[in-house]
């Protein structure tokens, strides 16, 4: 049986865990934290499984590998299918043409008619989209490795094939790579219940809410062209804030349970890539699409490891040419 | 051609660097549109982004830094001075916000910034309105470039005020001007260089078009078009119909 030592414990790493150990084997898995947590990107995540949506501003392939997410996470974890949501202040009604316009599988509805805590609103669901819980996801993953007998461990020595799926921290092996800051809080709100994400089309101060359960909220997220991992700033707070106010004013009464910041990992184009460096594959460039990628990159990578198969985010060729260049 | 406090661009496209889909989209844009000088904002992106500066020099063109989301003269001028620090050059974009849901230049707080950015040797390129005593006001603060809006930031409403702008045009001939802000398509890209700016600035229409280097390459070549018409000497309108071809002494009939 082939050696795999897999870097990192976030949600790209557990991923490919779980896929090389669906095809019988037992890679170890190495995480200075000794497991997912707060100090990985997808700790923070919103969760949306949103192919669709994101097609607005994404590249093809985010789209079509993005539609596999829901299938495979809900063989691992709590997935919510009811669709998501997107709305558009009554001024900013060209928003959500334009939206429309450029995305795929939505149907105009009334806002309210879906989600009764919403005024009337013209709006766009896609019903085929999905969320989870990213925190509980990356634990059912954790306890889905340890019940086959992969534990993460905090060191050990590298055997075998690595799979470095470190995030921004490979940036010493990926020069390419950059940070985008993003910024999330949590709201818990008694009044308020939502089935569903919902996306607030806005000119200045554009938001998504990803209902949690129990009245939590996580509302986010800003994109920021900047590897700054510190606090959310209050401008950033002021922003999320206002755009959830008005979505709706019961969240001004909301308790602020939580705000995050943190750096995702992305290439020039926002696309991932699965890269090879003699005997080290990298998985890396997720972006702000870490759980609606991360099943698709993990089949890739475990069909490339047990049947050598050449995936088709690979760019190894490319490197290379760029490495001999350097 | 018109000079930028001593530099003379090739194009006269100048493009902003927020709201890409990616920073390889960005570049595309930029290599589409030909654009020699790229806007910079500095309060948000720069925000410890190392990265988002080395992609944005790697870009090869003049960089504008500008003080986009200053609502006072003391933040504008500090927002200047890192500026300076960070991207070593003399020019900025000077915007002071004087009104938070129109984004409308403070008029008052753009003179006085204005002053003292030039009197420590900033080249300073105001966004202002089309206000013929504003424009003055900046001239005498120093200002050798005044960039008047088409449109407030981001509406894609295009030349709001043609008389205003063709007046302030035809106030200030020797002053290198940019309409910037507002423009959303094109067509209005051509107008504002027909009536004899000098450069045009936009960000939105580009970056949140369904594709950016496509709208960019249109902005150019409408940019191109009115810059050549407005030196080919354009005719006047005039209501009398004029034939092309003369209808005396027409030799043969159908």
């Amino acid at each position: 049986m082939a050696e795999v030592t897999i870097l990192g414990a976030g949600v790209a790493g557990l991923c490919v865990a779980t896929e090389l150990a669906a095809r019988g084997l037992a890679p170890r898995v190495i995480d200075p934290a000794g497991g997912p947590g707060a100090q990985g990107c997808s700790w923070w995540a919103g969760g949306m499984l949103a192919p669709e949506c994101e097609s607005v501003t994404a590249e093809a392939p985010v789209v079509r590998l993005g539609r596999e997410a829901a299938d495979w996470w809900a063989r691992h974890t709590a997935v919510t299918r009811a669709g998501s949501l997107v709305i558009a202040p009554a001024r900013d009604r060209g928003e959500l043409d334009r939206f429309a316009r450029r995305s795929q599988r939505h149907e105009r509805v009334d806002a309210a008619a879906l989600e009764p805590d919403l005024p009337a609103h013209d709006a766009l669901h896609y019903p085929r989209e999905a969320h989870l819980d990213p925190r509980a996801a990356l634990g059912d993953l954790a306890r889905g490795l340890a019940a086959r007998g992969i534990a993460i461990a905090r060191d050990g020595a590298r055997r075998g094939t690595v799979i470095d799926c470190r995030g921004l921290a490979a940036r010493d092996a990926l020069p390419d790579l950059r940070g985008v800051r993003g910024e999330m809080l949590m709201l818990r709100s008694r009044e308020l219940t939502l089935a569903r994400p919902v996306r607030l089309l806005h000119p200045r101060h554009p938001l998504y809410v990803v209902p949690r359960g129990d009245g939590v909220f996580m509302l986010g997220a800003t994109q920021l062209e900047s590897d700054a991992t510190g606090p959310v700033t209050a401008r950033a707070l002021l922003e999320l804030l206002s755009a959830a106010y008005a979505l709706h004013p019961a969240f001004a009464e909301a308790e602020l349970v939580e705000t995050g910041a943190d750096a995702r990992p992305a290439f020039a184009d926002n696309l991932p890539r699965i890269r090879r460096h003699g005997d080290v594959i990298h998985v890396n460039g997720l972006f702000r699409h870490g759980f609606l990628l991360a099943p698709a990159l993990a089949r890739m990578v475990a069909e490339l490891v047990t049947e050598g198969r050449i995936p088709e985010v690979m760019d190894e060729d490319r490197d290379q040419r760029h490495v001999a260049r350097g | 051609m018109a000079e930028f406090y001593g530099v003379t661009l090739d194009s006269p496209m100048m493009l902003g660097t927020a709201q890409y889909p990616s920073p390889k989209v960005l570049a595309d844009a930029f290599a589409a549109s030909g654009a020699g000088v790229a806007t910079v904002s500095l309060r948000r992106e720069a925000g410890g982004g190392q990265d988002f500066r080395a992609l944005i020099e790697g870009l090869g063109v003049h960089i504008l830094p500008n003080t986009a989301g200053c609502h006072s003269v003391k933040e504008a001028v500090t927002t200047a001075q890192m500026a300076r620090e960070l991207f070593g050059t003399d020019w900025i974009k000077l915007e002071v916000i004087g009104h938070a849901d129109t984004l409308q230049p403070d008029p008052f707080g753009l003179v006085e910034a204005a002053r003292i950015l030039c009197s420590e040797g900033f080249e300073v390129f105001p966004y202002t309105t089309e206000d013929l005593v504003l424009a003055e006001r900046l001239l005498q603060a120093g200002c050798e470039v005044l960039m008047p809006w088409g449109a407030p930031i981001g509406t894609g409403l295009g030349l709001n005020n043609r008389y205003g702008l063709r007046s302030l045009r035809a106030q200030f001939p020797e002053v290198a001007m940019v309409i910037d802000a507002g423009l959303g398509m094109p067509s209005q890209a051509a107008e504002a260089m027909e009536m004899g700016y000098d450069a045009i600035l936009l960000n939105t229409a580009v970056a949140q078009a369904g594709d950016p280097a496509a709208m960019a390459r249109a902005f150019a070549m409408a940019a191109e078009a009115g810059r050549l018409a407005r030196g080919a000497d354009p005719m006047a309108p005039r209501d009398m119909a004029a034939p092309s071809t003369p209808l005396i002494g027409k030799a043969w009939l159908e």
